[in-house]
């Protein structure tokens, strides 16, 4: 397998009048060509940092302050501006949570898609629009060449994420990263969405990391998934093997509380307290105050070990518990 | 049946483009060019009972937010009635009418766009109810907290800004904010959408348990099928402005009727299905400037007959009694 992004011990802090936010603390993964990797975990664990991180987006405060970030085997942590941003658009592409973020409120879509085409390709103006119609097209949006005479603010929730994923996929990247890009989008439009990337990973080999909180996105499309929490990745292996059988007892909780038609009308499962405070975390594992499975042990910080094929953060793994679906 | 403590007759909802100055000059000119209308929300009904949880789901731009905002008197209807507690809210006067207004909130889709990111979390969840009166300016801090601990935030972060919250922090914050006036009625847009899924199970059982303990009533708005069917009593699917399908829960997943509901089922992602093909229906969603003539599904439904394209279903009893606008299950009733 060829590995697109080898991320090593990647730390991006914030330093800010309260205190240092270590938003991402020693995280690390790989994805290859061709694979999908899911992102999960709780609100502020770090998930778009990490992300951030990798397409060079950390302005100041933060800064990445250690680690490595291998793309096709070049080092791009701390890569120079000018870089970065070739690859950015072009070989890696990012989806916000926000369509906002990608789309300029000003300009209308077809400028916006054909300056992505032309800022790294040497095409007509014809041939870029054609792209961006045929772009539009793919994922799902009627009458295309109207929605390109269109200014963001005019199309729903919806569309503009439709339209921000679109321009996403232009140039055929080698690597994108969906941070939450279904959230706000009904099934249907889900649906087409997940089919539109798994297409496209499987046509082109683009290798994907899809940040996400609904597990049940991640286990119909990722290959591997990586489970967050305070800046660290607590448990990281094979679909299958995390949400039938999952070992760190962050996962477990996660697993239980999805709403399922069994549990229709009962309260769920909920994991107690709440979003980790990140300038006060415990001095041992950051999941202790919050964890059903702790003992005495768990006051250090948990090492990455290998325990059953895959790579897990907790003293104390949960192998008695089989998740119901 | 007891009086419904909210309901909607006929109402509509048309958002107009205007012509610009260029647009009606080239109009006069003779070019083909005319306002467009979109019927965002086209003769709905709907009525929920007091304590009752009614879902709401549908496809992206069908109408569920602007059919939200009616309700929650955000923005007027078109054509159409509107009651709350049995009365004409258009006839409301001064202090019944801001009574109504209060009773009624809404907690919206997009926490980004809707908290000011210049005011403080305590001033965002304060101010409301320290300017109708429903603390006094002392008991205002100790409220805020209370509040806070409610929807899960540490009240300690109290000063802080929007901005300086993550996404399901902010959706929270919103959260606090709307609980603060004590409402009757909530709509919820989205409202857990942004949310990760731990802190989704305590919203899910904070929704229920602040039904339970100030007999709260719900319009639930959601694209997440398992969330509203954990939650809602009964499910009203949307389809470009329209009413399709309504039933309860239990009906609308363990038989649903109307072809758009079954691909809505087929298609919700689900923990047991790996590495699936998402197959999703065919066909685009119709633009709803120009929507499509007869039962305005019929270019996606896998059932459509010749008559779908030209024949409108209304929402009405067909087979079983089950309420749809579909002309097969209406036809099915004989
Ligand atoms: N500009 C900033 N200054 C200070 N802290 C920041 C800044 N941006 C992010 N953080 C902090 O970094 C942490 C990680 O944030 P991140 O946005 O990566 O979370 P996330 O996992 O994507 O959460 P969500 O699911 O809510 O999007 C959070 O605790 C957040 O408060
Ligand atoms: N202020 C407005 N001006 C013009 N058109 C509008 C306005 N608000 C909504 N619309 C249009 O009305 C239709 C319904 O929009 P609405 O936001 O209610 O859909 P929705 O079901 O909430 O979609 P989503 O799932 O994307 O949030 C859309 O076609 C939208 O473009
Ligand atoms: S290390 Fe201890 S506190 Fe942390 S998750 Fe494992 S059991 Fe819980
Ligand atoms: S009326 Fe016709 S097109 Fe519409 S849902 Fe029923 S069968 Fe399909
Ligand atoms: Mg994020
Ligand atoms: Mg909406």
């Amino acid at each position: 397998m060829t590995e697109v992004l080898e991320v090593s011990g990647l730390k991006t802090h914030f330093f800010t009048h309260a205190g240092v936010v270590k938003a991402v603390d020693g995280v690390d993964f790989t994805v290859s060509k061709g694979e999908v990797m899911g992102l999960v975990g709780e609100s502020g664990s770090g998930k778009s940092i990490t992300g951030f991180s990798i397409l060079g987006l950390i302005e100041p405060p933060g800064r990445i302050v250690d680690g490595s970030i291998r793309f096709n085997g070049d080092e791009i942590a701390n890569a120079p501006e000018e870089r970065l941003k070739t690859l950015r658009g072009n070989r890696i592409s990012m989806i916000f949570q926000d369509p906002m973020m990608t789309l300029n409120p000003v300009l209308r879509v077809d400028t916006q898609m054909i300056e992505a085409i032309l800022a790294h390709e040497n095409v007509s103006r014809q041939t870029a629009w054609e792209r961006s119609r045929d772009a539009l097209g793919l994922v799902g949006i009627p009458s295309p060449e109207e929605r390109l005479q269109a200014y963001p603010h005019q199309l729903s929730g919806g569309m503009r994420q439709r339209v921000a994923i679109a321009t996403a996929f232009l140039n055929q990247p080698d690597l994108i990263i969906a941070d939450e890009p279904t959230t706000a989008l009904d099934v249907t439009i889900q649906a087409q969405i997940i089919h539109e990337a798994q297409k496209l990973t499987k046509r082109t080999g683009t290798a994907m990391i899809w940040i996400t909180h609904d597990l049940a996105v991640v286990a119909g499309l990722a290959d591997r998934i990586s489970v967050m929490y305070a800046g660290r990745i607590v448990e990281q292996g094979g679909i299958d093997d995390v949400i039938d059988r999952p070992l760190h007892p962050y996962t477990v909780g996660l697993l239980g509380s999805v709403p399922t038609a069994n549990r229709r009308g009962q309260r769920l499962f909920q994991i107690e307290g709440m979003t980790p405070n990140m300038l006060a975390l415990p001095e041992g594992c950051a999941f202790g105050p919050r964890c059903q499975a702790l003992t005495a042990a768990c006051s250090k910080r948990p090492p990455i070990k290998d325990v059953d094929g895959r790579s897990l953060r907790c003293f104390n793994p949960q192998r008695t518990k089989e998740t119901t679906l | 049946m007891t009086e419904p403590l909210v309901e909607i007759r006929g109402v509509s909802k048309r958002f107009t483009k205007r012509l610009d100055v260029a647009g009606k000059i080239a109009q006069r000119l003779g070019a083909n060019i005319r306002e467009e209308t979109v019927h965002a929300v086209d003769n709905v009904n709907l009525s929920i009972q007091k304590g009752e949880v009614l879902g709401l789901v549908g496809e992206s731009g069908c109408g569920k937010s602007t059919l939200g905002r009616v309700v929650a008197g955000i923005h007027p209807a078109s054509d159409g009635q509107m009651f709350y507690g049995g009365k004409d809210v258009a006839t409301l006067n001064g202090t019944d009418k801001r009574a109504a207004t209060l009773a009624i909130q809404m907690i919206f889709q997009d926490p980004f766009a809707s908290l000011n990111p210049r005011m403080r979390v305590e001033d965002i969840i304060g101010e409301a109810p320290r300017m109708h009166g429903i603390v006094s300016k002392a008991e205002s801090a100790e409220y805020v907290d209370d509040v806070m601990r409610k929807v899960g935030l540490d009240p300690s972060l109290k000063r802080r800004y929007a901005h300086q919250f993550s996404g399901g922090q902010r959706q929270r914050i919103g959260i606090a904010r709307a609980l603060a006036v004590k409402p009757k009625f909530l709509v919820c847009d989205e409202a857990i959408a942004a949310l990760d899924v731990s802190i989704q199970a305590q919203v899910i059982n904070l929704f229920m348990d602040l039904r339970e303990e100030l007999g709260l009533t719900y319009l639930f708005i959601s694209h997440d099928l398992s969330v509203v069917e954990h939650i809602a009593d009964r499910v009203a699917i949307m389809y470009l402005g329209r009413i399709v399908e309504s039933a309860s829960t239990e009906e609308i997943f363990s038989d649903p009727r109307h072809p758009y509901t079954k691909a809505l089922l087929a298609e919700a992602p689900r923990l047991d299905q790996r590495r699936r093909d998402f197959a999703p229906i065919e066909g685009e969603i119709p633009s709803p400037l120009d929507p499509p003539s007869g039962c305005t599904f019929h270019p996606r439904c896998p059932v459509a007959t010749a008559e779908c394209r030209t024949t409108v279903p209304e929402l009405k009893a067909g087979r079983g009694g089950r309420e749809t606008a579909c002309l097969l299950e209406h036809a099915e009733t004989v």
